[in-house]
């Protein structure tokens, strides 16, 4: 192998990758809170909803899951002109991240709202609670703690997906990176510094998540669960 | 002049599913030989060969398949000085990736099995390639079913991004059709049926042998 490798090129474009890499941030916390607003509500109406939006979650649920988040976004991206909606790269992005979180978000809060007791619903209920405030005061807190670790797996997994929204040319980390590496054919370089980049993102994120967990759910119990219970 | 997303254009973009399914089960089958390796490895009591499979487990899930890609599809070739074509390229970034999710799943699923049993298959005696072989790994194949199905969901869905160095599968054969009939409010939903088409019976099939499992355990549904 007689290649020389050249990372001082990258060193001089760093300032470029880091700039990507921010809106990588950007679009993964965004999508995160919006996706999780969304995943709440749809958790809510699946679990106690109508029969029919309940099916409707669930159809939505199974779509989301059982196809590439990349056709997710050529849909928003290239198919939803042609019905007059259209927008950015970065807002296409930014959505379609989103709808795909909340339908990841919406089956694994499934599973922590199915795993609060039965009897406390119950109680709930024998005190004449709606099921909204059974779903906000007993049933949400509980279901979220379950729920903590599969949500944190799943933010890594959306920001190291979201390299796949530069197919359609959102400027973030992984579209930089194309455009850096074919100006200087310094492939292997650029690729490289990227995902190592990329690695340093996710365990940054898995150590924050991690001290989240801790300052919510772990220091003291809090107020609202005190009575509650 | 475009043209219109007629029947030879539905069955051209049938007939792609055919590369989704082959990248999907040629990258299934390499990445299950090298993950048992790596689950045997995380397992194992020697400390460098466990840190080593952990290492590249740690590497490959906290990083993008697409970087995995372009690094095996663009990287490789500018070291290497020759062209790769997209599929040996291809074939190779998925075979690494899936060997290290299901690596980490047969890990879980080996270390399920209770302590005791290895004691007694130790106490038979049995050397201790042949207490995996024989005592260790049957067990653990049934608590592996369900989460190895799922991922070959995701394995399928991955492949898609294949599309991106330019390897037809189906979704590369979507865009294909798309830039003749710019028509892809019809192409693109199609394509996402047909994954969906692939994907979803396996979905319910992990689901379901999960719950058959749990039965069997004794664990409550639900819980």
């Amino acid at each position: 192998m007689k290649y020389v490798f050249q990372f001082g090129i990258v060193r001089d474009h760093l300032p470029e990758l880091i700039h990507g890499a921010w809106l990588t941030v950007q679009l993964s916390v965004g999508a995160f809170v919006l996706g999780f607003v969304l995943a709440v509500v749809l958790a809510f109406l699946r679990s106690s909803g109508p029969r029919p939006v309940r099916m409707a979650v669930g159809a939505y649920v199974e779509f989301v899951r059982n196809t590439p988040f990349l056709v997710q976004l050529f849909v928003i991206y290239f198919a939803l002109p042609e019905i007059g909606i259209r927008m950015e790269a970065t807002t296409a992005a930014l959505i379609g991240m989103s709808l795909n979180f909340a339908g990841y978000g919406t089956e694994i809060l499934r599973s922590g709202i199915d795993a609060v007791p039965r009897p406390q619903i119950e109680a709930g209920e024998s005190m004449g609670l709606s099921r909204l405030a059974i779903f906000r005061h007993i049933v949400v807190f509980q279901a979220l703690r379950t729920a903590y670790p599969a949500l944190a797996s799943q933010f890594v997994l959306l920001m190291l997906g979201s390299s796949i929204v530069a197919a359609i040319s959102a400027e973030e980390l992984t579209a930089v990176t194309n455009t850096l590496q074919s100006t200087t054919f310094r492939a292997f370089e650029f690729y490289f510094v990227a995902t190592g980049i990329y690695l340093a993102m996710a365990l940054a994120s898995r150590l924050v998540l991690s001290a989240l967990y801790w300052i919510v759910f772990e220091r003291g119990q809090p107020a609202r669960l005190t009575w509650a219970r | 002049m475009s043209r219109d997303f007629d029947w030879p254009a539905f069955l051209f973009i049938l007939g792609a599913v055919r590369w989704t399914v082959l990248l999907s089960l040629i990258a299934f089958a390499g990445g299950a030989v090298f993950g048992l390796i790596l689950a045997v490895m995380r397992t194992s009591r020697f400390v460098v060969l466990r840190g080593l499979a952990a290492a590249y487990i740690g590497v490959m899930q906290g990083t993008p398949v697409l970087m995995q890609l372009f690094l095996a599809f663009y990287g490789l070739a500018v070291l290497t000085g020759v062209r790769i074509d997209p599929w040996p390229a291809v074939t190779l970034a998925f075979t690494l990736y899936a060997a290290a999710f299901l690596g980490e799943i047969w890990r879980g699923a080996i270390q399920a099995i209770p302590r005791t049993q290895w004691e007694a298959a130790a106490a038979l005696p049995l050397p201790p390639l042949a207490q995996l072989r024989h005592v260790i790994l049957p067990q653990a194949l049934r608590i592996a079913i369900p989460p190895t199905v799922g991922f070959l969901v995701q394995l399928i869905k991955g492949t898609s991004i294949a599309s991106i160095i330019g390897f037809v599968e189906l979704t590369r054969a979507g865009q294909l059709i798309v830039n003749v009939t710019f028509q892809p409010m019809i192409v693109y939903p199609i394509i996402g049926l047909l994954y969906f088409a692939l994907c979803w019976p396996l979905s319910l099939a992990s689901k379901r042998l999960e719950g058959r499992m749990d039965a069997a355990l004794g664990v409550k549904p639900g819980s």
